[in-house]
């Protein structure tokens, strides 16, 4: 019963990334495309967490932690690019 | 080490002393007088030998060069090896002495030309006694080489630089030919020794390699001793210093050629093939040289075609000969064999008038300073001791009495009339010919020698055409040469058994097939009476003089032939079109493209695996995986292929890296599926790592011209890509259907009692394997390194390439 609640939201899950893939697909503007790709972060952090306690393991907590944290700079880093034409600034 | 290889050895030794020489003495005494020693000493101590030689025995020793191999300097002195070292040496001196005087002391490099003559002259001794093919061949290139910078020794000048590189290509041509032809000699004979390979001549005849062995070593001899069609480089080859040109192009050089078919005449002799193709290219060539001989108006460039002339002449002495190998003693070998004889005797005669006639012409050229029959005239009043020298040269060269050239050339009628009546051959009717091509090629040798005797000496002075004032008889020096070879013309007329008895015969013993020197029979005797060749010698000399006279009436026909047709226009054509068609072979894939290089990969790599695949018939594999497949897996596939087909086929960069970024994003989940966190994570770092890179490239894309647009669709491009898919994806299908044995990672499970490490994949990484991950921490610095020197160099560029 535990094991097809967990099978069920990792198809859940996998639903949500497709439609993201949808999004990133189609969307009008690249900060569409962008928010999806961090929505499928997320979504990958989910997937990771149910998925690690279908397995019982924590071998990927570490994992969990660094999507969050990689996801996040990815998003800055094409934020900036998409609003000022860089990623990186130059000190000069 | 014997003292014939000191001997041998002793001209590459002095090239060594000579810069010195030249550099401390050079300028008070001509380096040619320090040289001139080395080849008298050479020249007396080979006539030590010649009482051993001329009884027919023969000197063999022996000095390990590279023995593992069985490559040794093997010298084998027999008459033929002795009678050649002995004109090299000789005229070596002769030469030598010559150019002290026509080489002058302050204009040119000495120390070049006496470095490159005594280079030359080490190999030419090196080629005719040594005994190891391999050994052969090295110092036969020697004489390329060596002929390539004596050519060119006025290497500022456009011409010669030209003559040296034909000569060099079509020689050295020859050369490999004949080095194959040579090793194939050894492969059936499995032995490196001349000597031995006679010896051993039953096998080599038997072998489906002797007819090709034959036609490469003829290659490579009738290259180098300039016969029809490769006789064009001679010509070309008197750019270089008339000494050089007397002593390498007319009596030493281009008799390599004839040496090794004369040495070659034991194992090749009574074979068809050998005698056709000797005796008719040669015949060929004295038709040829001597028809356009007469048409030259360059004394050297007549003297370089009458070369041509009578080496094909030897030639072709040499392949009638060989028939006496058809037959096993009795009358008939011995009319053959005559032929053999004869052309030995020519060769020593050759050497003798032309390297005088050379000299002759150095001389005229120098004192008058042009070498154009058309402006010369009237200097026989002038210079009385070169006018005698060359009437001796020339009249021997003719073959009239009582010069040497005389008899020489009676011995060959009766050579090319025995030829004619040769009937053991298969195309018996065509050597009716044999007499008949030579007596005409003699009619017109006859002529082109009166033209060189008449020309500049006869007629009247013509002062105000001459480049020089004033014309006079050269120096005492410059003449002592040519009148010694002069004298030695005439003597031999007069004492030609002497020759005979001390060289010819046992060089005859070396090539011809007689065991002991009582069995050769041959006399040479100025008179035999009323018979044919006689008749033939006085019809040469009545028809010549007639066309001699009339020659301006005939003169124009030999113009008719056409000069595009010409060997020479069908060379230069030729290299033009070898190069204008491997230029534009090379621009039609050399295309500077990458994308087109990355095609040709692909199409290598999928068109070698898939043939591979296909013609091996190992296209077996079964689809029933054992892991089970979840939907969840199905759909995070599903996720990655649209987002890389996203990539393809967007036309904005931001939507290919984000949808790039999710490919990578997506292979985390597939890691996690497979359980491997280690990956999972490097993956997630390396991933966002790159996104932020490729975003600060696309800071960095030049402003101008820059398009945002969908990449063009091209077929090509797709089918390779679909091919390289596919193939993969089959390779892949079926290598993991074929696992032949257990993986070896049940080993890495105790990874915690062997390393102390409850991961077992870093323990593979520091511990089992930790070689790689050193390596791979090197690509890693290496790269980081490599990109920090390009971004500070590039920026210094770029400021000095704004100052400018």
């Amino acid at each position: 019963m535990f094991d097809t609640l967990m099978i069920l939201s990792l198809t859940i899950l996998t639903v949500a990334i497709l439609l993201n893939l949808f999004r990133l697909v189609r969307g009008p503007s690249n900060a569409d495309r962008v928010q999806a790709l961090d929505a499928i972060g997320i979504n990958l952090i989910s997937g990771i967490a149910i998925f690690s306690v279908f397995l019982h393991t924590h071998a990927f907590f570490e994992l969990i932690l660094l999507i969050g944290i990689l996801s996040f700079i990815g998003t800055i880093a094409f934020a900036r690019f998409i609003e000022r034409g860089y990623a990186i600034e130059r000190k000069r | 080490m014997s003292f014939l290889h000191f001997i041998v050895l002793m001209p590459f030794l002095a090239t060594i002393l000579i810069p010195f020489l030249y550099k401390k003495w050079g300028h008070r005494i001509h380096t040619g007088w320090f040289v001139v020693f080395v080849p008298l000493t050479i020249f007396i101590s080979l006539l030590l030998y010649l009482p051993e030689i001329s009884n027919g025995n023969f000197i063999a020793t022996s000095m390990p060069w590279i023995p593992s191999l069985g490559i040794n300097l093997d010298i084998y002195l027999d008459g033929l090896a002795l009678m050649f070292a002995l004109i090299i040496s000789g005229i070596g001196v002769l030469v030598v002495i010559y150019s002290i005087f026509y080489m002058s002391k302050e204009r040119e490099a000495l120390h070049n030309f006496y470095i490159y003559l005594l280079l030359f002259m080490g190999a030419m001794l090196g080629l005719v006694i040594s005994d190891n093919v391999l050994a052969l061949y090295t110092v036969w290139e020697l004489t390329s080489i060596s002929s390539f910078l004596l050519i060119a020794y006025w290497y500022e000048r456009k011409k010669s630089r030209a003559g040296a590189l034909k000569a060099m290509l079509i020689t050295v041509f020859g050369g490999l030919m004949m080095l194959a032809g040579l090793i194939m000699l050894a492969m059936i004979s499995d032995t490196y020794s001349i000597r031995e390979m006679i010896a051993s001549v039953n096998v080599i005849q038997d072998s489906y390699l002797f007819i090709p062995a034959m036609i490469l070593l003829l290659l490579g001899a009738f290259t180098k001793s300039a016969q029809f069609p490769f006789s064009i480089w001679l010509p070309d080859a008197m750019e270089a210093p008339t000494p050089i040109s007397a002593y390498l192009h007319s009596a030493t050089m281009v008799k390599a050629g004839i040496y090794l078919v004369a040495r070659m005449t034991p194992i090749f002799g009574g074979h068809s093939l050998w005698f056709w193709l000797v005796a008719g290219i040669g015949l060929l060539t004295l038709l040829y040289g001597s028809l356009r001989a007469v048409r030259q108006t360059d004394l050297k460039a007549l003297l370089a075609f009458s070369t041509i002339s009578q080496l094909g002449l030897i030639m072709s002495l040499l392949g009638v000969g060989s028939a006496a190998y058809y037959f096993s003693g009795g009358e008939q070998q011995e009319l053959y064999a005559l032929a053999l004889f004869a052309a030995l005797f020519h060769l020593f005669n050759h050497s003798t008038f032309k390297g005088a006639l050379f000299m002759v012409v150095g001389i005229i050229d120098l004192e008058s300073g042009t070498r154009d029959i058309r402006r010369l005239g009237g200097l026989m009043a002038i210079m009385p001791v070169t006018f005698t020298i060359a009437v001796i040269g020339s009249l021997s060269m003719a073959g009239l009495p009582p010069f040497n050239g005389f008899l020489s050339k009676e011995m060959f009628f009766t050579g090319m009339l025995q030829a004619a009546e040769v009937n053991m051959f298969t195309l018996e009717g065509f050597t009716i010919l044999f007499p008949i091509i030579a007596w005409v090629a003699s009619v017109f040798t006859f002529i082109y020698c009166f033209i060189l005797l008449f020309k500049p000496f006869f007629g009247s002075l013509r002062l105000d055409q001459l480049p020089k004032k004033k014309v006079r008889e050269a120096p005492l020096g410059m003449l002592v040469p040519p009148s010694i070879l002069a004298i030695l013309v005439v003597v031999i007329f007069f004492l030609p058994n002497v020759l005979s008895d001390s060289l010819l015969k046992p060089a005859l013993l070396s090539i011809g097939p007689f065991t002991s020197l009582n069995e050769i029979p041959f006399e040479i005797t100025a008179w035999h009476g009323w018979n044919t060749e006689i008749y033939m010698t006085i019809g040469v000399i009545v028809v010549g003089l007639l066309l001699f006279f009339m020659v301006k009436n005939w003169n124009s026909i030999l113009r008719i032939y056409p000069d595009n047709l010409s060997l020479n226009s069908l060379y230069n054509s030729g290299i033009e079109k070898m190069e204008s068609s491997s230029s534009s072979f090379t621009n039609f894939y050399m295309t500077g493209s990458i994308r087109h290089y990355i095609m040709y990969i692909l199409i290598a790599f999928v068109g070698i695996l898939a043939t591979a695949v296909i013609s091996l018939d190992s296209v077996s594999f079964n689809l029933n995986f054992k892991a089970n497949v979840s939907i969840y897996d199905v759909s995070i596939l599903a996720a990655m292929v649209v987002a890389a087909f996203m990539t393809l086929l967007t036309k904005n960069r931001i939507t290919a890296i984000v949808s790039l970024g999710a490919v990578g994003y997506l292979m985390v989940m597939v890691y996690v599926i497979f359980r491997a966190p280690d990956l999972a994570l490097t993956q997630m770092v390396v991933e966002t790592a790159t996104t932020v890179l490729f975003l600060l490239c696309f800071y960095h894309l030049p402003k101008f011209g820059k398009r945002i647009e969908k990449l063009p669709f091209k077929l090509t491009n797709f089918l390779v890509a679909i091919s390289v898919g596919l193939t993969f994806t089959v390779l892949t299908l079926i290598a993991t259907n074929h696992k032949l044995y257990h993986s070896i990672s049940s080993y890495f499970e105790n990874a915690y009692e062997l390393a102390g490490a409850k991961n077992i994949v870093n323990a593979i990484l520091v511990d089992f394997r930790g070689f790689d991950t050193m390596m791979e921490i090197a690509v890693l610095l290496i790269a980081g390194l490599g990109v920090f020197t390009l971004i500070k160099l590039r920026s210094k560029d770029g400021d000095n390439n704004e100052t400018k």
